[in-house]
């Protein structure tokens, strides 16, 4: 079942289109890459579905209801332009901001002290947040995020400034998250966090979508039935044990043996390829080649 | 409306927490208080008594000066070029000099003094000797003592303002003028004050970022009207512990400094006028009358019209000016930038301040009455008006042009607000923000 859904989205600033007819279906309990360039429109569909802004056409369902003030308690919104109040504690802070999402005040502390002492950051408490370093500073934003427990997460490009070892913290609580039931939403044009954790995507480019679905059924869709090999072959030329209507996309030799990328008419030939090879080599690595994100985000922004 | 209250709460105690409310809370009062006392202090204690040396040549003002507690006139016997030179031997400050005069009276008088004399003993000795002069070219010229004495009685002014219906009221104005006066400035300052420090606080979500993590859980109109009214009842705190501390202490002040305060005078003649003789007896009844007379123009005044309105033009002025505030704080990115945009919204608030002379002279004419029907500059102009007295259907007509704008103006803010606190990193102009009115 999908938890959000938004059906043709089109929003208008003045002149410029920020989104033309974009949909998206967000399954529950999976996590959504939204991806896209700078300024394809992302940040406006999220606003849209946090109802910061509200779209011109079309409509946003969240759990089948249509979008309304009161589901604001069940999203976790950690946008890209992202602060704290510098003079205030942590702590009082902490619990504002809960509350505004509309936890009680002692539910606020019971939360936020179990994240702190998971965190082991609980001597923060009472520093003011211009103390605290940046990383320090994302930590909390991330843990008022989750707080209140909403059904859907969603960040905004949130690895960004972090360090490494935040980012593998961050990862490693998404995952958890989404599998004690949330729903993720999660913006990036970080290609490699993407295949690591999303299930599904939508690609975002110049305002419209230009592609979504499964990750893996995408990259099934992008591959182009290439096969990475090494083998040792000292006596015979790799083009002349093959059959013909294989085609060698790279070849390069290694310290011992080679390397090569051959192009398969379908993936049905692979076993034809392996008898050849194995007639007269020795084999070290057969591999499909599966594209990156990466490739796929590039070559479809480049291309549209 | 439970989140605006939670923005409210935020507002309101994370500033009354700060040490530069704290310090301002208590030494504004301090400083204001200074400004009544201190005059007073320097009146009564720094100054030393003042002796001046009489030399006089026409023989004619051997009398003519009485002396006070600040100034004491000594006559010296000698002749002018010697007191000169032994003035300041014998302990005088200055010695005045009366030449003979060539035909009847002196022209022309001469203090000769180390130190300025000061205006105050210039004053009082011009007044004794012009004074002495009239009276004795009165009589030279054969006018009686009675009738020189009945000169010297002037009358008091009363201006009785009639009503509609016949009443009479007594007019009240110089009081009218200090109450407008205060009051208006005291609406000016708390707007612009609090109005900026909205904007200040608009500016700090954007620069610190926060802005968009908030409004992901209440609409921008709840946060921006939550910060108005918050920083309103800091100010109303602020404005409150000022009333007090101020009156606290220079309530103590006035003890410290009874006997010199002429206040306490008044007091304890009163209490004694009963069994003071029958010739002080009329001077101490013209006392009762003048203070009667006060109190009765105190009385006339409508107190509860006033503060009623008072109270209503503070609110809704800050409110009004508030909403443009925060708007100027949604559009900018810093306080660099607010010049341009400050600029226009403060001029309706300059000019009002500017027309204080002009509506004090004539409160009923044109100046006074549209400056106090358009709203942008009516919370100052018809607080400068209403202790002179307003017909009610000004008053009516400016409270609800006033309300209304105060709608008006927090819409538009609030559209520009919404689409600027989500805009970094720029220049916004004034053509920029008509279109944001129309997103």
């Amino acid at each position: 079942m999908d938890l959000l859904v938004a059906e043709n989205i089109t929003k208008t600033f003045a002149k410029h289109r920020a989104l033309n007819n974009v949909s998206i279906s967000v399954p529950e309990n999976s996590i959504f890459g939204l991806l896209g360039p700078n300024g394809a429109g992302k940040t406006t569909l999220i606003r849209i579905i946090n109802q910061i802004t509200g779209p011109d056409s079309g409509k946003v369902f969240l759990g089948g209801e249509k979008l309304q003030p009161k589901h604001i308690e069940y999203i976790g919104y950690l946008p890209e332009e992202r602060g704290l109040y510098k003079k205030m504690t942590v702590g009082e802070q902490s619990i504002y901001l809960a509350r505004l999402k509309g936890l009680s005040k002692s539910d606020a502390k019971k939360q936020l002290k179990y994240w702190f002492e998971k965190y082991e950051i609980g001597a923060w408490w009472d520093k003011k947040v211009e103390e605290l370093s940046k990383g320090m500073q994302q930590k909390i934003q991330f843990i008022i995020t989750i707080l209140h427990k909403p059904k859907l997460l969603i960040f905004d490009e949130p690895f960004s400034g972090f360090d490494p070892i935040n980012t593998n913290l961050l990862k490693e609580e998404i995952l958890n998250l989404r599998n004690e039931g949330a729903t993720v939403i999660f913006s990036t044009h970080n290609m490699a966090s993407v295949e690591e954790i999303c299930d599904h995507i939508a690609l975002i480019n110049k305002s419209k979508k230009i592609l979504d679905g499964k990750v893996s059924d995408i990259q099934d869709e992008y591959k182009t039935s290439t096969y990475e090999i090494e083998y040792d072959s000292n006596t015979t030329q790799l083009s002349e044990f093959i059959p013909s209507n294989f085609e060698i996309v790279m070849k390069e030799e290694l310290e011992r043996g080679f390397r090569a990328k051959i192009k398969l008419p379908s993936d049905n030939h692979t076993n034809e390829l392996l008898t050849a090879l194995m007639k007269n080599s020795r084999i070290k690595l057969f591999k499909e080649i599966i594209p990156s994100m990466n490739e796929i985000f590039i070559r479809k922004v480049t291309n549209n | 409306m439970n989140k605006i209250w939670l923005v409210i709460q935020r507002e309101y105690l994370s500033r009354v927490q700060k040490k530069s409310f704290i310090i301002m809370t208590i030494l504004g009062p301090i400083l204001m208080a200074a400004l009544f006392i201190v005059p007073v202090y320097i009146a009564t204690v720094s100054d030393e008594i003042k002796v001046v040396g009489i030399v006089d040549e026409s023989g004619f003002f051997t009398d003519a000066f009485e002396n006070s507690d600040k100034l004491k006139f000594k006559e010296m016997h000698m002749d002018i070029d010697e007191a000169k030179e032994s003035y300041k031997k014998i302990g005088y400050n200055m010695v005045l000099y009366i030449p003979k005069p060539s035909y009847t009276y002196p022209k022309k008088i001469i203090i000769y003094s180390q130190s300025e004399p000061g205006m105050n003993v210039e004053r009082k000795i011009r007044k004794s000797i012009n004074d002495d002069l009239r009276t004795m070219r009165l009589k030279d010229a054969g006018v009686g003592d009675d009738v020189i004495s009945a000169m010297k009685d002037g009358v008091n002014l009363t201006s009785i303002k009639l009503g509609e219906n016949g009443s009479e009221e007594k007019r009240t104005g110089t009081l009218n003028f200090i109450l407008g006066t205060v009051l208006s400035l005291a609406i000016y300052f708390f707007i612009f004050f609090y109005g900026t420090q909205v904007m200040r606080g608009v500016i700090e979500e954007k620069t610190s970022r926060i802005i968009e993590v908030i409004i992901s859980s209440l609409k921008p109109f709840q946060l921006m009207m939550g910060k108005i009214i918050g920083l309103s009842m800091v100010g109303l705190t602020q404005f409150l512990l000022w009333v007090i501390i101020t009156t606290s202490i220079i309530t103590g002040a006035k003890f410290a400094f009874s006997d010199n305060l002429a206040e306490i005078e008044k007091y304890q003649m009163q209490k004694t006028g009963q069994v003071i003789d029958p010739a002080n007896q009329v001077e101490v009844n013209a006392q009762y009358d003048k203070t009667a007379e006060i109190l009765e123009t105190v009385m006339s005044i409508d107190f509860k019209v006033i503060i009623g309105s008072f109270l209503f033009y503070f609110l809704f002025g800050y409110l009004l000016y508030g909403a443009l505030f925060a708007a100027i704080g949604g559009a900018v990115d810093n306080d660099a930038d607010t010049q341009q945009f400050i600029l226009p919204v403060t001029i309706p608030l300059i000019i009002s301040i500017m027309a204080l002379q002009p509506i004090t002279n004539n409160p009923d004419g044109p100046v006074a009455f549209w400056l106090s029907i358009i709203p942008l500059t009516s919370p100052i102009s018809m607080m400068i008006r209403i202790p002179f007295g307003v017909p009610w259907w000004q008053l009516a007509l400016s409270m609800s042009l006033l309300v209304g704008g105060f709608i008006f103006f927090t819409w538009v803010a609030g559209k520009i607000y919404r689409v600027g606190i989500l805009m970094y990193g720029k220049k916004i102009s004034y053509k920029e923000l008509w279109k944001w009115l129309r997103y």
